[in-house]
């Protein structure tokens, strides 16, 4: 029983963390059809940031608890930034292009902006655990989890529903799904489809920033974590579809749950599984569990 | 008119950049490349420490102000220019990247190279450019155990004596000592040095269980499913050889989760996270230093002026990356001065490597001796302790030392093979 609960609480908490870093890097390609490698970078900013902000509020003797709001507020502020410094700035005049290209553009940026971050916080660790341990721990069956790690699910499952509702029950998102649909016809209705995509690509490096920063409490922040996950990431969305948010979730799910299983009874395949995984998903089904396969347009 | 000017402008800014960027060189200066890693995760607990020892010691022996007996200046009274390299990339682009210093830099010496990966890629290429090559900190034994090479040495010891002296510590201090988990990164580094340690202990106490071995991936920074491993299969001891960030993460993740509270951590990298973590390492945490380093190096001359200089011009104490990169540089020229003296005058590689090969010599962390890996590969002693705060600051108690020759195997036999046959030494028992 221990070893049970064990594995599905440590699964489901480690597919929250990917469920947010993943919703972002889905939505945009989803949208925009560009897979985004600079997702990682938007992570690793969101971290520094929280670390940063959390650090210079705490070094000030205010209320701890005003902490959270720090981490919420540096991962909005610096996505928003970011996202649209990058969206303006230059994927705009790239727009058209092939996927491919759009791919090394993204990837350019992420090289670039590994040497910004450098730049703007050096190479020196971070921490700032003090929003990790505040919240104290609970004990389930006898093992103790984090309560930050818990609280994680439900931030995660906030933001699910927060993005099926946005995409489903509003009027912007259903404008949305028209162009997710057929981008050219949008444009022909008189959607907006520029303007679609500044928004979902700062709603998307919002939310990667906002998964670097809550994530900083749990760890030592540090130049590269940002790749790290970006390889995590493309796993998740790839079992899940490309484009599809509760594709996300599934593959967060799966990865999760599959990984926590290996680490409690055959820790050598941890690192397998997670692959074996998605390649077992592409061979059966290549467009991903969730993504619709559709014909080309020629 | 405008054009002409704009361009000559141009080059005169090119120029002038170009000359505020490279240090202007003499002709006798002694061009040192000094390689660590300066971007990625590793360089902020390894590779800058270590850069900014070097910064210390060769600004310390230019002025020729360096604590006896390296008071000379420079190296054999040549002024030493260096050329910092970072290590991140992976052992292909180091290979290369060392080709470059030396065929286009023109490096006398090259110093570096922290990554076990790295310093199993760059020799072939130093042998085959016949350039001396000084590995400072990297720990796996199979660099000189597997290969026989002239032209590189190494100044810091092997990761064999960390895991050995480790078995060695707890067999000695803990009680019951019934159990051990292991969590150690998933590469050569941490599969090593779990087997070192586990097969040191078999040897030392029969009948020690392992609860579980787990092999996250490097970098990984979540561990969560682990460390509820680590508690669904309690153990008295946990190994890790986690280092950097990896072990910070485990470090603060483990003890929100209470995982420390009543198993005990052993940390063979921990004394480089001893400051930076201060209120977050349980007391108690067996913590190691990859050698005599920082905590636990002697009190000796060198090292009250290495540990006082380092920390008043970079504001913190110095860990172990910084020693290790202090002792390199200074068996260098040592042995480089050892050989000026023989040939009365500068003398060659060859010379320079026949003054290096056993040398004995003192550094910050105590007594390098280069008598493993036929004259090439240091041995020192090893040191383990348990984190305490005293008066608030980090410290620690209860510190064993182990003698060099108890934690290293002889010359001629490799680690894994003197670990099978039960380490003999009588001094040691």
């Amino acid at each position: 029983m221990k070893l049970v609960i064990a594995m599905l609480m440590d699964g489901v908490i480690y597919a929250s963390w990917l469920f947010i870093i993943a919703a972002g890097l889905t939505l945009i390609y989803g949208v925009m059809r560009i897979l985004n490698m600079a997702h990682g970078s938007f992570y690793a900013i969101g971290a520094y940031a929280g670390a940063s902000l959390v650090g210079v509020y705490l070094a000030g003797g205010y209320p701890p608890w005003g902490a959270y709001f720090m981490l919420l507020g540096a991962a909005i502020f610096s996505g928003a930034l970011v996202g649209i410094l990058i969206e303006r700035g230059l994927l705009r005049i790239m727009y058209g292009r092939d996927e491919v290209v759009m791919i090394l553009v993204t990837y350019a940026i992420l090289l670039i902006l590994e040497d910004v971050i450098k730049l703007v916080w050096g190479v020196d660790a971070y921490f700032t655990y003090q929003p990790y341990t505040l919240l104290g721990r609970t004990k389930l069956a006898g093992i103790a989890f984090a309560n930050y790690d818990i609280a994680l699910i439900f931030v995660s499952a906030s933001i699910c529903f927060l993005l099926w509702w946005g995409l489903n029950r509003t009027r912007n998102g259903k404008l949305l799904q028209a162009v997710i649909h057929d981008r050219d016809t949008a444009a022909f209705l008189g959607i907006n489809v520029t303007r679609m995509f500044t928004v979902t690509f700062v709603i998307g490096a919002m939310l990667g920033a906002l998964a670097g920063s809550l994530t900083a409490p749990g760890i030592s922040v540090m130049p590269g974590i940002g790749v790290e996950v970006i390889i995590l990431a493309f796993a998740v969305v790839v079992i899940g579809g490309l484009g599809s948010v509760g594709g996300a979730l599934l593959g967060a799910l799966i990865v999760g749950l599959s990984r926590s299983a290996a680490v409690h009874l055959y820790p050598d395949a941890e690192l397998f599984v997670i692959y074996g995984v998605m390649a077992l998903v592409l061979a059966f089904r290549p467009q991903g569990l969730f993504a619709i396969a559709t014909a080309r347009k020629i | 008119m405008f054009i002409s000017f704009a361009k000559k402008s141009t080059l005169a800014g090119l120029l002038l950049a170009s000359a505020v960027a490279q240090p202007a060189l003499a002709a006798d200066d002694y061009k040192l490349g000094l390689v660590s890693f300066l971007s990625g995760g590793a360089a902020g607990p390894f590779g800058v420490p270590a850069q900014n020892a070097a910064k210390l010691v060769l600004d310390t022996l230019n002025a020729g102000q360096f604590p006896a007996p390296y008071d000379t200046k420079g190296i054999n009274g040549r002024t030493i220019a260096p050329v910092y390299l970072d290590e991140a990339g992976g052992a292909t682009k180091q290979a290369s990247e060392y080709r470059n210093l030396v065929e286009r830099q023109g490096v006398d010496a090259v110093v570096g190279y922290i990554s076990s990966g790295d310093c199993l890629a760059v020799p072939a290429v130093a042998e085959q450019l016949k350039t001396l090559t000084v590995l400072f900190d990297c720990g796996t034994p199979r660099v000189f155990e597997e290969n026989d090479f002239k032209y590189v040495f190494r100044t810091g010891p092997t990761a064999t004596m960390d895991n050995v002296a480790a078995a060695r510590y707890i067999k000695e201090t803990v009680g019951d000592l019934s159990s051990v988990s292991g969590i150690n990164q998933n590469y050569s580094f941490g599969h090593e040095s779990w087997d070192d340690f586990n097969n040191s202990l078999n040897q030392l106490k029969s009948g020690v269980k392992v609860s579980t071995k787990q092999f996250p991936k490097i970098y990984a920074g979540q561990y969560g499913a682990e460390i509820s491993a680590l508690m669904v299969n309690s153990a008295k001891i946990i190994h890790s050889s986690f280092w950097g960030g990896d072990m910070e993460a485990f470090l603060l993740q483990g003890s929100a989760r209470g995982l420390f509270d009543d198993q005990t951590a052993l940390l063979t990298t921990g004394e480089s996270a001893m400051y930076r973590l201060s209120d977050q390492i349980p007391e108690g945490t067996i913590l190691g230093g990859r050698g005599p380093f920082g905590i636990y190096a002697p009190d000796n001359a060198l090292n009250r002026w290495f540990r006082e200089a380092y920390t008043s011009r970079f504001g913190t104490p110095p860990t172990y990356p910084a020693y290790k990169m202090v002792q390199g540089i200074l068996g260098l020229k040592l042995a480089t001065e050892n050989a000026a003296a023989k040939v009365k005058g500068q003398p060659s590689t060859e010379d320079v490597v026949a003054a290096f090969e056993y040398l004995e010599y003192e550094g910050p962390g105590g007594t390098v001796s280069m008598k493993l890996g036929n004259g090439h590969q240091a041995s020192m002693e090893m040191v383990y302790g348990r984190y305490a705060l005293k008066d608030g600051k980090p410290s620690v108690t209860d510190v064993r030392r182990y003698a060099a020759d108890c934690v290293n195997p002889p010359q001629g036999v490799t680690g894994l093979d003197w670990i099978d046959i039960g380490m003999p030494n009588d001094s040691c028992k």
